[in-house]
């Protein structure tokens, strides 16, 4: 069996929200899987995917990506954000304004030239290259910011609702990205869109009032 | 259409009287100048002396801000610290404080006899009182809080989002300050640095007390527009047209590009 890209159990606190994956159920997404995260608003899906990235640390249980412990709640053991490989597209997308379209898609230390030009053609992003995110639409800053994740070759892909408010172009192109398994790394995704879940989903996990669990896949 | 709201007429009164009570001292300057006899004013060595001596005190200064103010501004505006509001209180202080007092207290801190400057003087040979460098150091003294001020309020204002997305993309601490957090403050440094160059410029009450009034050591355009103005007002109008010409060629480049203008 392929090693998971992530393995969690535990409690973390962030604010009044108290995040808990039980250990009988582990949440665990294996390499190359596209797993759904769903839920009300403000039940902690994007706390997850913080909890993931490394901006928020456990208050016990553990956290294991791609074999390595990167929080350990009961030791306090905690690996930095910048020392796991991760891709988070926050919901805000966070571009940095100061910087050009591609001077973002290859912001991380990680990325280089040959990836970040493969990533701008496919995301059609060639001939936005010079501008700022300001002068871009809001699909185009969305597919930015998941090539900006991309670049920096993630063992696992964090996107928080990606596809919300975008047209109908900018959708296609994320979902065509999406949907081929050797182009992606091990990704949650968050979303509300019951079509989004049905096209690219392996596996569904529901988050309710901090509580994360499976839904059986069917 | 928008239509523009219209302001109610007192409040248009009063700020029509406040920007008169601002102009109003700027006309009777100008009104007074001696314009057929400034070339030769201006031309006085000793004039070009104090213009010499501000600008290089006035420069030095600021740049020591940006050396001293940017990391404390940083850790104002980002790190918890013990006691943060009492620590800021005390920097800010030299903006508070009567500037004579602010030379009284550099005197006893750095002074020859002083807390620090008796064992400057013993260990390095080094005298500030009376010296260029005194005057560098009280310009810096009272023009730091201003650039703190401006980029902590920036630090505090950028969300730090921006820096833990860097630092998921594999940015350590050095490179996301270098490549992040600076370029989005920059704007506030600047306009920071302009703020306090330009009380720099204009320092007087410290200098004058912590620095003397040397000619061409520390006496600064506005010492010696002070000393004309009993001797000679007519070098002391050129003077002022000097420092106003300076401040209005920063102001005004920097006021679009770093000071809020809308």
């Amino acid at each position: 069996m392929n090693t998971p890209a992530l393995s969690l159990t535990g409690q973390a606190t962030v604010g009044d929200l108290h995040l808990q994956i039980p250990s009988s159920e582990p949440l665990v997404v294996a390499s190359g899987e596209l797993v759904a995260v769903v839920g009300p608003n403000g039940a902690g899906k994007s706390s997850l995917l913080r909890l993931v990235a490394g901006l928020v640390s456990l208050d016990s249980g553990s956290l294991t990506l791609c074999n390595l412990i990167v929080d350990n709640g009961s030791t306090k053991g905690f690996v930095p954000p910048e020392r796991r490989r991760v891709g988070w597209v926050p919901q805000n997308r966070l571009l940095f304004e100061h910087l050009t379209v591609v001077g973002n898609v290859g912001f991380s230390p990680r990325a280089n030239s040959k990836t970040t030009s493969h990533l701008l053609e496919s995301l059609d992003l060639k001939s936005l290259a010079n501008r700022h995110p300001t002068e871009c639409s809001g699909g185009q800053a969305q597919r930015v910011a998941i090539a900006r994740a991309l670049a920096a070759e993630p063992q696992i892909l964090l996107l928080d609702e990606p596809s919300t408010a975008l047209d109908v172009e900018s959708r296609h192109r994320i979902h065509d990205l999406l949907a081929d398994r050797s182009r992606r790394p091990a990704t949650m995704l968050v979303t509300h869109d019951p079509a989004e879940v049905a096209d690219l989903a392996d596996r569904v996990i529901r988050v309710t009032s901090g509580r994360v669990t499976c839904v059986d896949p069917s | 259409m928008t239509r523009r709201r219209r302001a109610p007429r007192s409040v248009l009164l009063v700020a029509t009287v406040a920007m008169i009570f601002l102009a109003l001292p700027l006309v009777g300057l100008l009104q007074r100048m001696p314009w057929t006899n400034l070339g030769h004013l201006l031309g006085d060595q000793a004039i070009l002396d104090s213009l010499r001596v501000s600008l290089l005190i006035s420069v030095i200064a600021a740049s020591l801000v940006l050396v001293l103010g940017t990391p404390l501004a940083w850790v104002l505006g980002r790190v918890r610290l013990p006691l943060r509001r009492l620590v800021r209180s005390l920097v800010l202080l030299p903006m508070v404080l009567p500037p004579v007092v602010g030379g009284t207290a550099l005197l006893f801190a750095l002074g020859r006899r002083g807390l620090i400057g008796q064992w400057l003087e013993r260990w390095f040979d080094l005298t500030l009182p009376f010296t260029m460098a005194g005057a560098v150091v009280a310009a810096t003294f009272v023009a730091l809080p201003f650039y703190v001020v401006t980029v902590e309020g920036a630090l505090r204002t950028t969300r730090d989002e921006h820096e833990q997305l860097a630092a998921t993309l594999g940015a350590g601490p050095l490179v996301v300050l270098r490549r992040v957090t600076i370029p989005r403050v920059l704007p506030a440094m600047g306009a920071g640095l302009a703020l306090a160059w330009a009380r720099a410029l204009g320092e007087f009450g410290a200098t004058i007390t912590f620095a003397g009034n040397l000619p061409g050591r520390t006496r600064t355009l506005p010492l010696a527009t002070f000393q004309a103005l009993e001797s000679d007002p007519e070098a002391a109008l050129a003077l002022s047209l000097v420092l106003l010409a300076v401040s209005l060629a920063v102001l005004v480049p920097t006021r679009d590009r770093w000071l809020p203008t809308r």
